[in-house]
């Protein structure tokens, strides 16, 4: 399929000189992608770059069955263009971004309204007109921003009839922070901290992705002890946060024995990071060029005993989740996405995986010690909240004994590398499969080797349309455990 | 004069009972679901220094309710009350007995319900809009359930005034009509399986979201009449199985005193065990009740002299 594509192509964590991306006038460039997309290709990254008075628009596509990336660019222009969302949904926020950030109009976007941007006060978010369904019967359920539970910020917009949701709108940008801009003119020295707390349950993820940006542009690679390291930590990342919303939506059908259990292992885990790397979430261990700690023999010892524990209490824990018959009740057939919906609207991670989807970068686009060693890729079909419960459940599974095997066979050598600077004018793409799904960091230097502009696009970017759509025509009591399925980032969106 | 006296002393320690040891039940349930979740969970008294924080709250008024917003708990405080004086206690009978009493209880449990939801209902909120129309429409068929138990329990003892239905043993029927009251009580009382007085999440709430806007005293009033109300069914539950009324004054409080934590555990126990349902299938599971407590009347009505 790739092969015959007018894009450049580029392999996951490797970059590409920013003169070698073909080029189209917006109108062309808009049509070439979609063919891309129709070809069979997902849509990674779409964004805007400044150049002169006009903007470039830059598309990042996947084609997941070649292993490869492909990447090109519009010529600069103002104004309007043709959207890419009247055909393709999955481009649709990524058009209402590039709006609001390049006023540039997507003729022809059903739903062109802010994602992020705040009103004219500075105080919130320009959540814009909501959609109402009209009706004597319809009322209309706010929730949030903020919440009864300790949970990050974010409105939801419900259009009932009674108990059954017809609607539900979703509006973020509660935790805008400018992540994206305090990143250009980089590397700086807060660059690393700041990709780190981009979703600080992610640390890993987004980490590893900057990291594998900045070695893609020097023109080196990692260690392969540090790509190594990586790796058990991003799994360490996956088993942590699996055992947690395991056990979040035990507590939310108020199923007690499994949510308490998995509240605590997932300290355990957390605990495993920390021996690691002297911090429960992973902070300061991924750096360009490697990895900042090492794991000497007996705390690996040490690590692989408590692992074999944690990864036995959550076989125990989650075993009674699945044999409670109410539990089954509460998690089937509820929250459905189909897998079509799912292709549509570009779903990744494992909320895509839940939809019968075969969709890894683990596995379809390999880097790091990826490359030598690979988990199986969990599926389950079906699409509904029991099924994204059991592709955690599998990939709890397969991540522990991934990890027993790699720790026990660590490889030899330095755990860090000296990089170069950048190099200019270069465009470079690192994917990572973090434990929500798809994290793609894209840089594009200036000729200073300066970062021109760095694009984010976290899993949650994606996923957020998946959840509105599941939520249609089920009872709004049920929303809790839809959205805890789902468990998306509010900050790694907010950006 | 002196009979008197001694009635009034027994009726001020039957009321304070009532008001003392009901806030203890709630505690013991949230023990037990500690103790199987692993946890060292909340003191048994936790209710009790809640009531005494929130009496000492000021009160947050929205500018939108009518009085009706604290007459509301405050009549369904005295309503539930009265409904508990009117229990008999085995063998010490009831502060106030009449004949067709037990309407009287239903009604005021179903008075009590009505000012809590007319009270939810004044603050315009859509949550608690939604908490009233739930609470209601499972009324319909908890109430369905309670009222065939109540016949049971009548058919059976040939009354309608409960000192008088309470005091024989329910008979053969008395599994059913035990298995029927206490989904009942889990029903009525807004726990695990239908209802989860422990979550924070609005949307999936009856009961809890109905008080999201009280505060201080009222709140106090309506976490305190929802713990007499627990107790309530309890006690009733308890009765209408065991045989109180044939035993000695001690043994019956013993009894009665068992049977009330034997509930209060057994709440607890299903709480920490079971997920709660999906609102779709509480009607099944409400129907179910009440049809334990038909067969239950059958067996009453058709089985009695066999």
């Amino acid at each position: 399929m790739s092969s015959a594509t007018s894009f450049a192509l580029l392999a996951n964590a490797t970059s590409l000189p920013w003169a070698d991306l073909p080029e189209w006038p917006v109108a062309d460039f808009v049509r070439a992608t979609a063919a891309e997309l129709d070809r069979g290709a997902r849509l990674c990254a779409w964004f805007g770059v400044p150049e002169g008075a006009g903007t470039r628009l830059v598309a990042i596509v996947a084609f997941d069955s070649d292993n490869t990336l492909a990447a090109a660019r519009s010529t600069p222009f103002s104004g309007s263009y043709p959207a890419l969302t009247a055909t393709h949904s999955q481009a649709h926020l990524f058009e209402r971004e590039v709006w609001e950030q390049h006023a540039l109009t997507p003729i022809g976007h059903h739903w062109l309204k802010p994602v992020r941007r705040t009103d004219a006060d500075g105080t919130a978010p320009a959540n814009g007109e909501f959609f109402r369904v009209d009706g004597r019967e319809i009322h209309e359920v706010a929730v949030g921003p903020v919440h009864a539970g300790i949970i990050e910020p974010g409105h939801f917009r419900f259009q009932c009839a009674g108990e059954e949701v017809l609607h539900l709108e979703i509006a973020l940008g509660y935790q805008h922070r400018g992540a994206e801009t305090a990143l250009a003119g980089g590397p700086h020295r807060a660059t690393l901290s700041q990709i780190e707390t981009v979703a600080g349950d992610t640390t890993i993820g987004h980490a590893t992705a900057y990291a594998g940006v900045l070695e893609a542009l020097a023109g080196v690679e990692a260690p392969l002890r540090a790509q190594w390291l990586r790796a058990i930590a991003l799994e360490l990342e996956r088993l942590a946060n699996h055992t947690g919303d395991l056990g979040a939506l035990a507590n939310d059908v108020a199923f007690i024995p499994t949510s308490a259990a998995c509240g605590k292992i997932r300290g355990d885990f957390l605990n495993l990071t920390a021996l690691l790397c002297g911090n429960r979430f992973g902070r300061g261990l991924v750096r360009p060029g490697g990895c900042h700690h090492d794991l000497d023999a007996e705390r690996t010892a040490r690590l692989l005993e408590r692992l074999r524990t944690a990864v036995a209490d959550t076989e125990q824990a989650v075993g009674w989740l699945w044999d409670a018959a109410t539990v089954r009740g509460r998690f089937e057939n509820v929250g459905t996405v189909f897998p079509q919906q799912a292709t549509e609207l570009g779903l990744v991670g494992l909320a895509a995986r839940a939809c019968g989807l075969v969709r890894d970068v683990r596995y379809d686009h390999p880097a790091g010690w990826y490359r030598l060693a690979q988990a199986p890729v969990a599926v389950w079909p079906g699409g509904d909240v029991y099924a994204r419960a059991r592709v955690r459940w599998l990939e709890l599974q397969r991540s522990g004994q991934f990890l027993l095997e790699q720790l026990a066979t660590p490889p030899d050598g330095p755990i860090a590398e000296p990089v170069a600077a950048p190099a200019p004018d270069t465009l470079a793409v690192a994917l990572v499969e973090g434990w929500r799904g798809e994290i793609c960091h894209v840089a594009l230097t200036d000729s200073a080797g300066k970062f021109r502009r760095y694009k984010i696009t976290d899993p949650s970017f994606h996923n957020w349309t998946g959840l509105a759509l599941a939520l249609r025509g089920q009872a709004i009591s049920d929303f809790p455990i839809c959205n805890k399925s789902f468990n998306l980032s509010y900050c790694g969106f907010d950006l | 004069m002196n009979a008197f006296a001694i009635a009034f002393v027994e009726f001020v320690v039957r009321l304070a009972g009532w008001l003392v040891l009901a806030p203890l039940l709630p505690g013991i349930i949230n023990k037990v679901k500690a103790w199987v979740g692993g946890r060292r969970g909340p003191p048994v008294l936790q209710l009790y220094y809640d009531l005494a924080r929130l009496w000492q709250k000021g009160v947050v008024l929205s500018t939108l309710v009518s009085p009706g917003f604290v007459a509301g708990p405050a009549v369904a405080w005295v309503a539930v009350l009265g409904a508990a004086l009117l229990l008999p206690l085995g063998p010490i009978g009831a502060s106030l007995s009449f004949h067709g009493d037990v309407l009287l209880l239903i009604y005021l449990l179903a008075l009590a319900r009505f000012c809590m939801a007319w009270a939810a209902m004044e603050t315009g909120s859509a949550f608690e809009g939604m908490g009233a129309a739930r609470e209601v429409s499972y009324a319909v068929l908890a109430e369905a359930a309670l009222i065939t138990a109540v016949l049971a329990l009548s058919v059976h003892s040939g009354s309608v005034t409960l000192v008088t239905m309470l005091t024989p043993a329910a008979g053969a029927g008395a599994v059913l009509l035990a298995a029927g009251l206490f989904t009942v009580l889990l029903a009525e009382n807004c726990r695990v399986p239908f209802d989860d007085p422990s979550t924070h999440l609005e949307l999936t709430m009856i009961h809890e979201v109905m008080i999201l806007d009280h505060s201080g005293p009222p709140l106090a009033a309506i976490l305190h009449g929802a713990s007499m109300k627990l107790l309530l069914f309890a006690v009733l539950l308890v009765e209408a199985v065991l045989p109180l009324g044939g035993l000695s004054r001690l043994a019956a409080a013993g009894a009665l005193a068992a049977g009330v934590l034997v509930v209060t555990v057994g709440v607890g126990l299903v709480e920490s065990l079971m997920a709660r349902l999906a609102f779709r299938r509480v009607p099944l599971l409400l129907t179910t009740a009440f049809l334990l407590c038909l067969f239950a009347l059958l067996v009453a009505w058709k089985g009695g002299d066999a």
